[in-house]
């Protein structure tokens, strides 16, 4: 399906069906988060996998809430201030009120029912998505490791013995384990189709589940500011069918370079946005030993570290 | 001798720094001279640099916010400009080592430089006059603090000059702004420049605490406070509370950079997640600091030119404490992503969301004052009415992302960027400009034009929303924050538009501008002779525009809410049987000396000059003892004299 490797622009075709949409969204910008999702078109309301679609969901369920009291509000913003203009002179003015211990209850009590309404969401949602929550599949869960460099991304596969570079190749329907952490500074691993972004951090380990329903390619990135290099340091997932990701696994596994110490430094070291590449054998431990910051090109037993 | 500094800090090989430094120096060379060939200085000198006035001081707060809005916005417009061509294989006008510099002022200048001291400035020009009182509490130190904020704002922009500024976001987050990977002097231009500036604003809050506390006009219980005192009340007790942890954890950063701490390092057991929890335990609050005083403007405007009382004064003064103690306790809610637990986000996330209760109880209270009013649109109530139909959508965004699972899918996107902007330029901005409109004619004497202050409050309105509704959509399409490229063609419509937003919103302050020269040139004709040109509520508006030194000859009896409507309500006011000798502070040359030598200092320590940092603190330090000494700190008007005043003052006050 991907050849390794090789390097393939995410697909334009399926916006064009949406270029006269997208010209009249021009025209009516303000309303252009609504329409976005009447076309599909990458990003967090395109999304191809159950985290992200809980996520939407959430999204729009939040809205639809606050919606019921900040429309109203608008509303009667603009009717209050036109009705009762100075030259209306139909309109009742009441010089002296200022006070209404009903109007105030109510005015209490509404922010309150949105609030308490929200928190609900808020707190199942927490718990249910959270993103070092394992998801539920039929499929064995596949472990991913992920280092963010200056300015790439490096992905390992710990139990295949492979990696790659800006790219992510994934089997659709099953689960994803991500441990993240980053060998320069803070980053934020992030797929809009996929769901949650995660921080990566030196020196520390987060963990993120994602899991892809569809195959097909789409977009990731560096969510969070970290350098001059920052605009480039995008990656591709490749999802794909089962067994187009054994037959992927086995050519990565014949062909590209050795990701020992020496070729890890040099990748390191290398400051900017690298072509994507795959490597076909990786030491296991590499990313536990650049967690650890322990990655010079003799290998060593880690230190014991307080945590 | 120099330290770091050489030729080679000045950009004569980039030309886009080298024609925004070359404009910035002509434009200070032109005012300069402008001042010396008219012979301005012993005036400028007399009546403000060294001023201790706090209508003086509040002035000068507000002229360098909106000198720095100037400055901040071209930022902006530059940014957008790069963004809306640098599509595809583009890479636009502006390298990302120029690009990052960009952004990284702009937040900086117009949060810490632009919205700050404008309100600020409003707080310190107004609250006295509210209250009822001659000044606030500690004169002298408001004009160190005044100046040590212009000091800051220097620094920043010397930055332009000589050397750079920081590349690493406005709020310069640890590794990236660690000496390993920022090697240069732009991060210690941001931290010096706002370690300064932080102590100028950390004394502004202790000085209005105590004035708001301890000075009020006799008989002025604190429910008999105008909102806009609450709301600056509060938003100064924010400062004396959250400035002191800036400070520290800049401090802290400092002690990395300069002598190999690791605080927030990757190595040597350092660990930034404390720096960013540090900087958002100011941070939030830092939010309310400037929307506070801005809910404060817009409920003297809405109250005023609605002529009737704001509606549930106690609940809006609960509203106030309860946003102000809340503002403390959701600092999580800016790294839902870092991987804390789900307990942890879904109680900080419900937290976010429960200041909504508070914030919503004001926006329904501006909504029942205006109903059943008589309102008249001047420019505030414009100003207001959009406020609140932009704050309505701003705070909805906000409380969208206070949900965690939501906020794990818009975090960094432009998203956040385009609702940040809509809470702080709807409800700051917009407030700010408002309260510049309703007391430019007591701080000057004469109403601004109104024709252009309409044709601005448009532009900015419209522009807003052409500028940001586009970024929201962008967010949802997966755009992210502080990219100086981007690949997807499909995004370039939207940051179109958003330039021409940009566009929009600069011809609004092209108004702003223009209707001050105007109404600088007719002020004849506009001026306010009765001390009272909206038919205000409030003590400010009972004494003359603009008000003497010392703003009441004699201090007015409260014995209500809206204590001046009350007068108006007893009858036209009277000249007092007798008039007591008062005492009004003398000017003092403290705040911009000290300020000086802490440009020295500060500039100094940037360059690692080691010699004149210390000469400069010591020089600094030695002006504060030396002005302490001073012994006629005040000066006495005798009553004979008050009296004689008053009634020139009061003349065209009472046409009777």
């Amino acid at each position: 399906m991907m050849p390794a490797g090789e390097h393939r622009p995410p697909p334009h075709g399926r916006f064009q069906g949406c270029e006269r949409a997208l010209r009249l969204r021009i025209l009516a910008a303000p309303a252009a988060a609504c329409l976005v999702a009447s076309c599909r078109q990458a990003g967090v309301l395109d999304p191809q996998g159950p985290v992200a679609s809980a996520e939407r969901l959430i999204l729009f369920n939040a809205t639809a809430i606050m919606l019921v009291v900040v429309l109203p509000v608008i509303a009667l913003t603009l009717a209050f201030a036109w009705w009762y203009r100075a030259s209306n002179r139909r309109a009742v003015y009441w010089p002296d009120w200022s006070y209404s211990g009903h109007i105030e209850l109510v005015v209490w009590a509404i922010p309150a029912m949105v609030v308490i309404l929200l928190a609900g969401v808020a707190w199942t949602g927490s718990h249910v998505l959270d993103p070092a929550h394992k998801l539920d599949a039929n499929a064995n869960p596949i472990r991913i490791e992920v280092v963010s460099l200056d300015w790439k991304w490096l992905f390992i596969y710990p139990d295949l013995e492979i990696a790659t570079v800006n790219q992510l190749v994934v089997p659709t329907g099953v689960p994803v384990e991500f441990q993240l952490t980053s060998a320069t500074v803070m980053n934020s691993f992030f797929v809009p189709q996929l769901g949650s972004q995660i921080y990566t951090m030196p020196g520390m380990t987060t963990r993120l589940n994602l899991l892809a329903e569809r195959p097909g390619d789409y977009a990731g990135l560096s969510a969070n500011f970290s350098g001059d290099g920052f605009s480039d340091m995008r990656f591709l997932v490749h999802v794909v069918p089962a067994s187009d990701f054994s037959s992927w696994r086995e050519r990565a596994r014949s062909e590209g370079a050795v990701l020992n110490a020496a070729a890890y430094s040099q990748l390191a070291r290398t400051a900017g946005t690298t072509q994507m590449q795959t490597y076909r054998s990786v030491d296991p431990n590499l990313f536990e030993r650049i967690v650890q910051q322990n990655t010079a090109a003799e290998p060593t037993a880690a230190p014991p570290k307080e945590d | 001798m120099l330290g770091k500094l050489n030729w080679h800090a000045i950009p004569f090989d980039q030309p886009i720094p080298m024609a925004a430094a070359l404009l910035v120096v002509v434009t200070i060379l032109a005012v300069l001279s402008l001042v010396t060939w008219k012979g301005w200085w012993p005036y400028l000198w007399r009546e403000w640099l060294t001023s201790v006035d706090h209508k003086r001081i509040g002035v000068m707060y507000v002229l360098l916010a909106l000198v720095l809005l100037l400055r901040g916005f071209m930022d902006a417009i530059m940014m957008r400009s790069q963004l809306a061509i640098a599509a595809g294989g583009a890479q636009g006008y502006l390298p990302p080592e120029h690009y990052d510099q960009i952004f990284s002022a702009h937040g900086t200048i117009m949060i810490f430089f632009m919205a700050m001291p404008f309100m600020v400035g409003l707080m310190n020009f107004v609250v006295p006059l509210q209250l009822g009182v001659r000044d606030v509490a500690f004169p002298v130190l408001n004009a160190i603090s005044f100046w040590l904020t212009a000091s800051g704002a220097l620094l920043v922009n010397i930055s332009l000059v000589v050397g750079e500024f920081a590349r690493t976001g406005w709020l310069a987050y640890p590794p990236l702004s660690e000496l390993q990977f920022s090697p240069g002097v732009g991060v210690d231009y941001y931290l010096w420049a706002l370690q300064i500036s932080g102590i100028g604003t950390l004394l502004a809050g202790i000085n209005m605490v105590t004035t708001i506390l301890k000075l009020r006009a006799p008989g002025m219980g604190y429910m008999r406070m105008p909102v806009f005192c609450w709301t600056a009340l509060c938003s100064s007790m924010l400062i004396v509370a959250a400035f002191p942890v800036l400070t520290a954890t800049f401090g802290m950063l400092l002690l990395d950079r300069y002598v190999g701490m690791h605080f927030f390092t990757n190595d040597g057991g350092g660990n930034f997640m404390m720096y960013i929890n540090l900087i958002w335990i100011w941070g939030h609050p830092e939010v309310y600091i400037l929307a506070l005083p801005a809910f404060g403007i817009f409920s003297e405007v809405i109250a005023t030119f609605s002529g009737k009382p704001l509606f549930g004064y106690r609940s809006m003064v609960l509203a106030t404490l309860a946003i102000c103690v809340l503002s403390f306790m959701v600092w999580l809610h800016h790294f839902f992503t870092m991987g804390a637990g789900a307990d942890v986000n879904a109680v900080f996330g419900i937290a976010s969301m429960i200041i909504a209760i508070p914030t919503g109880v004001k926006l329904f209270n501006w909504l029942f004052t205006l109903y059943r009013g008589r309102i008249r649109f001047e420019v505030p109530v414009l100003w207001a009415i959009g406020f609140m139909v932009t704050f309505a959508i701003g705070g909805m965004t906000g409380v969208l992302q206070a949900v965690p699972p939501a906020d794990f899918v818009l975090h960094n996107s432009l998203f956040l960027v385009a609702h940040f902007h809509n809470v702080i330029i709807g409800s700051v901005v917009f407030g700010a400009m408002a309260g510049y409109y309703y007391w430019f004619p007591k701080a000057f004497g004469f109403t601004l034009e109104r024709r252009l202050g309409v044709v601005s409050f448009w532009c900015w309105l419209i522009g807003f929303y052409l500028a940001f509704m586009p970024l929201y959509a962008l967010g949802l399409l997966g755009m992210t924050r502080r990219m100086q490229h981007y690949a997807d063609l499909s995004w370039q419509p939207y940051l179109i538009v958003a330039e021409v937003g940009a566009v929009i919103i600069l011809c609004g302050i092209v108004a702003t501008v223009a209707q001050l020269v105007v109404s600088i040139r007719t002020r004849e004709s506009r001026r306010d002779l009765g001390g009272d040109p909206w038919n205000g509520r409030t003590l400010e508006w009972s004494t003359s525009s603009p008000p003497p030194a010392y703003n009441f000859a004699v201090l007015p009896q409260v014995d209500s809410l809206d204590a001046f409507w009350a007068m108006k309500q007893r009858g036209p006011r009277r000249a007092a049987a007798r008039y007591e000798s008062i005492e009004v502070p003398r000017n003092s040359a403290n705040g911009f000396v000290t300020a000086f030598f802490a440009v020295v200092t500060g500039f100094a320590m940037i360059w690692h000059i080691w010699w004149l940092a210390i000469l400069g603190l010591v020089c600094a330090v030695l002006t504060l003892l030396a002005f302490g000494w001073v012994e006629r700190v005040e000066q006495e008007v005798s009553g004979e004299q008050l009296a004689n005043d008053e009634r020139v003052r009061l003349r065209p006050m009472d046409p009777a």
